[in-house]
């Protein structure tokens, strides 16, 4: 059954339906509606919520839950999902399960609350030190966000390591209509790691603390080398449309693919042979869909809601030289077809730089 | 005929704790207290970081640990994650009272219904020694090394009094000073665990703690210290019990 | 009759023990263990099997048990 329903809303409700029992949060716009929907649903079901004092203590309680076997979520925005960096760093070590959701909004420091694309070096680069990667999808739609909260879920079990959503805050706040799953049960004490006690075996731990998880230190070195090759060979997500025969490829995620698909429609239709790689996965970056070029291709253009471009970069690597790279960083506007097709014309002819 | 004083089964035969240390001696009482309500196999360890980390090498207890001083929010997740657990967090006094004070008083604030032990011996012990918010007013540390002047730096943290405000139901402070103060200690320990079994909520036991190593003192002078000068400041008993009000 | 078994490998020597003893039945022996420590001895004679050494100690060197 379809039905209408916010993005946020919309998440939740699947991370519930998927067996998540265990969320807290911190309001922050414009990720609030997830803690409002967590806040009452979780209840429903029989799960905890907790509004916590802060982030740190938040992505803590998520921690904890999570080293007790639940799918558990966590959820903030731009300046608050700073604070959840500290957390995540140990949830990753600690090799735990867990979805995390950023709602992107805009700028720097407390910015904006409106929706942007800002936050990539973050959280696709890791706020955390150490060495590590998330799992990070960007929905372009609310559907696909909930197809993707499951997956998110099944990949953070299977790989012993946290997902992060993350889409901006327009597909946070927007309504359309979405297909939910079914509800699923998830058994906590189906891990050999979860806590709950010994119960008569020996003493379990969850740590992050090198020397207790991995004495050998290349055990630790080959143990992280072989999590995140697997995790780039096998996990990259990518939609190409209409790049095939292509003159210029844009390359756009979430909200930006959608206006971007928009102007490329359009455009066609006026002749300009343009074409769309949309990344569903930011790690791993999808640098198999770079793989085979079209002949007549005669650049890539990384269109982003950022000030200064930030996915560039890992165009810039994925493309590693072949063909040149335009920097459309729009700041906090998304273009309409009109400037669209504009800036098409003008990388076309030759007008615009590359990085 | 009185019972076998045995080694509790949680507690491993080596630790790596200094020698006079007191969280030898608190673990070792925390696992006698969980062995003799038969609850070890439900205990759940939640520690954090500096010194106190060490305790997993004590009670071989299901054990998580935290980011540094956010095990009482770790521990907030595992109550309500595993309801039948036995829960507690054990914490130094940098971890819980410096950078954590926000989640100490928080977890305190909502009553969670676990036992949080708070170990105070007055300094950062696994970094070297440094100034803690528990410090006594001109006490030497590697970052007072005249003396902590609280004209500057605020006078010793009391966590036990804060917490005491808080609609929790058990606070109290206690000392290893000696044979007595170790047995109130472990009497106080008890009464905590019990309150979570009754799910009377949170209860917050501190106690003073000798670091032998960098307090650059015998270990026997150390334990004297708790006493003579430590229990002066922090003055030992029951900060509050909600059965009594 | 209470025996006193004492674990030497866990002596860390810190002489609190020995310091609680009522009855000054415990010192720091001349053989050093694994760790290197001079570990606790006890003077069968003096000890009265009171348990203290067992409640003080903070690596579990002491037992007492019955024979």
């Amino acid at each position: 059954m379809r039905r209408m329903m916010k993005g946020n809303d919309a998440v939740s409700e699947a991370a519930i339906r998927a067996g998540c029992r265990f969320f807290s949060g911190y309001p922050i716009t414009p990720q609030s509606e997830i803690v409002e929907y967590m806040s009452w649903r979780m209840d429903e079901v029989g799960g905890s919520f907790v509004q916590s004092e802060s982030e740190l203590s938040g992505i803590s309680m998520v921690y904890g839950a999570a080293a007790c076997g639940l799918r558990v979520m966590g959820s903030s925005s731009g300046p608050g999902f700073d604070l959840l960096q500290e957390g995540i760093g140990y949830i990753v070590s600690a090799e735990l399960p867990a979805l995390i959701v950023d709602v992107v909004r805009y700028g720097n420091g407390l910015g904006e609350i409106v929706p942007g694309q800002s936050d990539y070096w973050m959280v696709v680069k890791n706020g955390a030190h150490g060495d590590y990667h998330c799992p990070v999808y960007a929905p372009a739609s609310i559907q696909e966000a909930v197809d993707l909260v499951s997956v998110a879920y099944d990949k953070a079990e299977q790989y012993r390591n946290p997902v992060i959503m993350m889409y901006d805050g327009a597909i946070g706040q927007m309504m359309e209509p979405v297909v939910l799953p079914e509800m699923k049960e998830h058994d906590p004490d189906k891990f050999e790691w979860s806590m709950k006690g010994r119960g008569g075996e020996p003493q379990k731990q969850i740590t992050s603390a090198c020397y207790y998880r991995h004495r050998d230190p290349q055990v630790y070195v080959d143990n992280l080398r072989t999590k995140y090759r697997t995790i780039e060979e096998n996990e990259q997500r990518w939609e190409s449309y209409m790049a095939d025969d292509a003159d210029l490829i844009f390359v756009a995620y979430g909200i930006m693919s959608r206006s971007c698909r928009e102007a490329i429609t359009e455009a066609r239709k006026q002749g300009l042979k343009v074409g769309m790689i949309r990344p569903i996965t930011l790690y791993p970056y999808p640098v198999k869909a770079f793989e085979t070029l079209p002949e007549n291709l005669k650049g890539f253009v990384s269109v982003e809601m950022s000030a200064l471009g930030q996915m560039v970069e890992d165009v810039r690597l994925a493309v590693n030289g072949r063909k040149p790279v335009y920097n459309y960083a729009t700041g906090k506007m998304i273009p309409d077809t009109e400037e669209f097709i504009s800036y098409m014309k003008n990388v076309l002819e030759g007008k615009e730089e590359s990085v | 005929m009185a019972k076998d004083l045995l080694t509790p089964k949680l507690v491993s035969e080596l630790n790596r704790f200094c020698p006079g240390c007191g969280h030898g001696l608190i673990g070792k009482i925390i696992a006698q207290v969980l062995e003799e309500r038969g609850v070890e196999d439900r205990a759940i360890q939640v520690y954090a970081v500096g010194c106190s980390c060490l305790i997993s090498t004590v009670v071989q207890a299901d054990s998580i640990q935290a980011q540094h001083g956010r095990a009482p929010a770790v521990a907030s997740g595992v109550r309500r994650a595993r309801p039948d657990a036995v829960v507690y967090t054990y914490q130094g006094d940098g971890d819980a009272a410096a950078i954590g004070l926000s989640e100490s008083l928080y977890a305190a604030y909502r009553n969670e219904n676990y036992t949080a032990i708070f170990v105070n011996n007055g300094v950062f012990g696994m970094t070297g020694g440094q100034m803690a918010p528990t410090t006594l007013e001109g006490q030497k540390t590697a970052t007072s090394i005249y003396g902590r002047d609280t004209s500057v730096t605020g006078q010793p943290f009391k966590l036990a009094e804060l917490v005491a405000q808080m609609p929790v139901a058990y606070v109290e402070r206690c000392s290893l000073t000696d044979a007595k103060h170790i047995a109130q200690t472990k009497r106080a320990i008890g009464k905590a665990f019990d309150n979570q079994l009754a799910g009377k909520g949170y209860s917050f036991i501190e106690i003073l703690s000798p670091c032998p190593t960098n307090w650059k003192m015998e270990p026997v002078d150390a334990y004297k210290r708790l006493q003579d000068i430590v229990a002066g400041e922090y003055k030992l008993g029951v900060l509050k019990d909600s059965e009594e009000e | 009759m209470k025996k006193l078994v004492i674990y030497k490998n866990r002596c860390k020597a810190c002489g609190f023990c020995i310091d609680q003893c009522p009855k000054d039945a415990l010192s720091l022996g001349d053989e050093y263990n694994a760790s290197g420590y001079a570990a606790v001895t006890v003077d069968e004679d003096e000890c009265i099997r009171c348990g203290t050494c067992y409640r003080v100690c903070p690596d579990s060197v002491f037992e007492l048990i019955e024979e």
